[in-house]
């Protein structure tokens, strides 16, 4: 059996190597054609969007494994309930009617740690104002499932469905915060790095954030993504390849924080390479930029949002660092830079 | 002073990169002609990569990276002396570079794959201290230029376990700039020398070289900042025509260098000639284990096959690869077949891909095109407000 016939995990790492997987696996025999306006699978886009009279449905499902469960800021549960919630608001739903929870969970798990696990679940619920009405629950032989494995899947309606593809050139960039804190939390809390700093992670439901953007800046906001696996870097060059534009990103513009920045020195990670849970990135029509801007600012998992860059036309599918030195790509990681982080 | 968060923004400023720039540009306008220099190291290659210098430089100035990976000039039998000592059951420890950097027939890793035990560690000291848990011997796989040979140097004069030895690819970057400075067809005018090689020999060593040469060496250091200035300051002798050597990176670099370090290096090592992979018999060039050091010597205390390994057919898509040409100065990664396509850095064809050092893996985790002329891109209309 040669390389290519076995899965690599370059090919869950969210990056290009990811999309072609997909695309090759499941768009081409999964994809239904879909009605103009709507979002189907082969949109790739953070959930499915199907007009119903004058709203849209929009679903969204996710399968989450973390390494460790329990990291500095969060657990595998908050991070489920978060990236759910996080996938319907990318999408424009800021108020999910329901979400439901599947879980897989290998013969030998304590107890305790699936009641801890199921407590940040209730929790997250309950700080995002959104709850669980059906679920699965599965228990595999030892060794047949790492673990425990949460699949969570969220409904919702919008007035109004934001895609990841709608970047013009002209538009601003906006991140909604610092940049790769959940991605190097996770790394440094896998324990053999011995570092002085506990880095947290960011996972956070972000719907109410998300509203308050909207409401600032209504249709003047194009496109919107959460950053996660593959980080900003991904996120970009995902929503450049989509619209066909390319992104001129200002280095020196974009948070980071100190210790997060001087870990990813440390490890030769770029924090733009690694998952984000509690952040957004959106294109913003560049006249209704700053007024979307301060709206976000003033939520409190918006404090560090800042304009990193701009939406030029060329060269396509292209993301261009600033670096205030010069000008270089940035480019999209390929692969993990250790296993599995979220 | 010794605050790191204020010393790294004494060195990354862009407001002065702003103004060396500016001076850059001037220099090249005034001189005419395009104007040839080469770095010969592979951190001066990242910095420049990292902050995007590449595609600020002025047009008529061409930095090419020379023979500044020693990794990626360890020769093909040196690769196979390690490969043939782990296929006959032997441990070997070596840097994480070193590993995929291929050989004749396979790599460390292949050998790897095949059942050997190799070991990665991130330092000699590292190496030593796996001789002292183990009764295995363990070689330890040297490479790196004078300043690694320096701390090779160090634990072997300070008694080893009698199971470690050392294969030594350690090389010697001096002469090797003169072989590329003399090269048929080179165009380099001026070097920018290794900041930190230079902490160890320091910088009057190139005061000889620049005469002979007729070119101007800089010693710089590598923050952006550091490259700029020495930039800057190559540019000013190359136009002027002055063949002498500078130090730009006086906060760590004195003219005699680290005497004691010295002392180490020569009483453990001796100088001899040997082939840098892809660029040619250097005289001088590499690093051996002196006599008195037999005991430590895995070429002498190991019968190495590395004829069995030449029987074997080399991987086919080695003759597209120009690393070779890449290393002298003479191609870049851009004028290779298999760069990014065949050649990537999980599917390494020559060594330039493997080592972080190299000038091919680092052009390639920046984007490949690090002036980003071949994009199109209209630089100055593309830059963010």
């Amino acid at each position: 059996m040669s390389v290519r016939e076995r899965i690599t995990l370059k090919q869950g790492a969210g990056g290009r190597a990811m999309r072609a997987l997909i695309g090759e696996v499941f768009v081409e025999g999964l994809a239904a054609p879909v009605a103009p306006g709507d979002v189907g699978l082969a949109d790739l886009d953070d959930g499915a969007a199907v007009r119903i009279g004058d709203r849209w449905l929009v679903a969204t499902t996710d399968a989450h494994v973390v390494h460790p469960r329990f990291f500095p800021g969060g657990d595998i549960g908050r991070l489920a309930v978060a990236g759910t919630v996080n996938d319907l608001a990318m999408m424009g739903v800021t108020d999910a009617v329901m979400l439901t929870l599947a879980v897989v969970i290998e013969e030998g798990f304590p107890r305790a740690d699936l009641e801890r696990v199921a407590a940040s679940i209730r929790a997250t619920c309950a700080e995002a104002g959104v709850r669980i009405m059906t679920g699965d629950t599965k228990v595999m032989g030892k060794g047949e499932v790492d673990g425990l494995v949460l699949t969570t899947t969220g409904v919702g309606l919008t007035d109004r469905v934001v895609t990841d593809r709608g970047l013009v050139a002209g538009d601003r960039i906006l991140v909604t915060g610092t940049m790769g804190d959940h991605g190097l939390a996770v790394l440094a809390a896998r324990g053999n790095l011995a570092l002085d700093v506990e880095l947290v992670s960011d996972v956070a439901p972000l719907n109410g954030l998300v509203r308050v953007a909207l409401d600032a800046g209504g249709d003047a906001i194009t496109a919107m993504k959460d950053p996660t696996r593959g980080g900003l870097a991904s996120a970009l060059h995902e929503m450049a390849d989509k619209a066909g534009v390319a992104v001129m990103l200002d280095e020196a513009a974009v948070p980071i924080r100190p210790d997060v920045r001087a870990v990813g020195e440390l490890l030769g990670i770029d924090p733009l390479h690694v998952a984000n849970e509690g952040k957004v990135v959106m294109g913003v029509r560049a006249d209704r930029a700053e007024a979307v801007l301060a709206a976000v600012r003033a939520h409190p998992l918006g404090r560090d949002a800042a304009l990193i860059g701009t939406v030029v036309a060329e060269p396509p599918g292209r993301v261009v660092v600033d670096t205030g030195f010069g000008r270089r790509l940035l480019v999209e990681p390929e692969g993990e830079p250790l296993p599995r982080i979220c | 002073m010794s605050d790191p968060a204020t010393s790294e923004m004494r060195f990354r400023d862009p407001a002065r990169a702003k103004a060396l720039g500016a001076r850059l540009a001037e220099l090249v306008a005034a001189a005419g002609r395009p104007i040839s220099v080469m770095h010969v190291c592979g951190s001066h290659e990242q910095a420049i990569a990292r902050y995007g210098l590449r595609a600020a430089f002025p047009r008529g100035l061409d930095v090419t990276m020379g023979p500044g990976c020693p990794v990626c000039v360890t020769d093909l039998p040196e690769i196979d002396e390690a490969v043939a000592l782990a296929r006959a059951g032997v441990r070997v420890a070596t840097y994480g570079d070193m590993l995929k950097v291929p050989g004749t027939a396979m790599s460390l890793a292949d050998a790897q794959a095949e059942g050997a035990r190799i070991d990665v560690v991130y330092s000699v000291a590292q190496a030593v201290e796996l001789a002292r848990a183990t009764r295995d011997p363990i070689v330890f796989f040297a490479s790196g230029f004078e300043t690694t040979a320096v701390a090779t140097a160090a634990v072997l004069v300070s008694d080893p376990p009698p199971n470690f030895t050392v294969l030594s690819a350690h090389k010697y970057i001096p002469p090797v700039m003169e072989i590329v400075a003399e090269m048929p067809g080179a165009k380099v005018e001026g070097f920018l020398a290794a900041g930190h090689a230079a902490t160890i020999t320091g910088s009057a060593i190139f005061d000889a070289f620049a005469a002979q040469h007729r070119r101007p060496v800089v010693v710089a250091g590598f923050e952006p900042l550091d490259v700029l200035a020495g930039l800057v300051a190559l540019v000013e002798l190359v136009v002027a025509g002055e063949a002498r050597a500078v130090n730009c990176y006086p906060r760590c670099v004195t003219a005699e260098g680290n005497k004691v370090a010295q002392a180490l290096l020569w009483r453990v090592f001796q100088p001899i000639g040997g082939r840098w992979r892809g660029i040619a018999h250097v005289p001088s060039g590499n690093l051996r284990l002196r006599d008195e050091f037999a005991h430590v010597d895995a070429r002498r205390r190991f019968d190495i096959d590395v004829a069995s390994l030449w029987q074997m057919a080399p991987p086919a898509l080695v003759e597209h690869c120009v690393c070779g040409d890449i290393m002298a100065g003479i191609a870049a990664p851009r004028d290779c077949s298999l760069f990014g396509r065949a050649c990537t850095p999980d599917t390494p064809v020559g060594a330039c891909m493997v080592s972080s050092e190299g000038t091919c893996r680092i052009w390639h985790q920046y984007g490949g095109v690090p002036d980003l002329v071949q994009l199109g891109a209209r630089p100055d209309a593309a830059r963010a407000p």
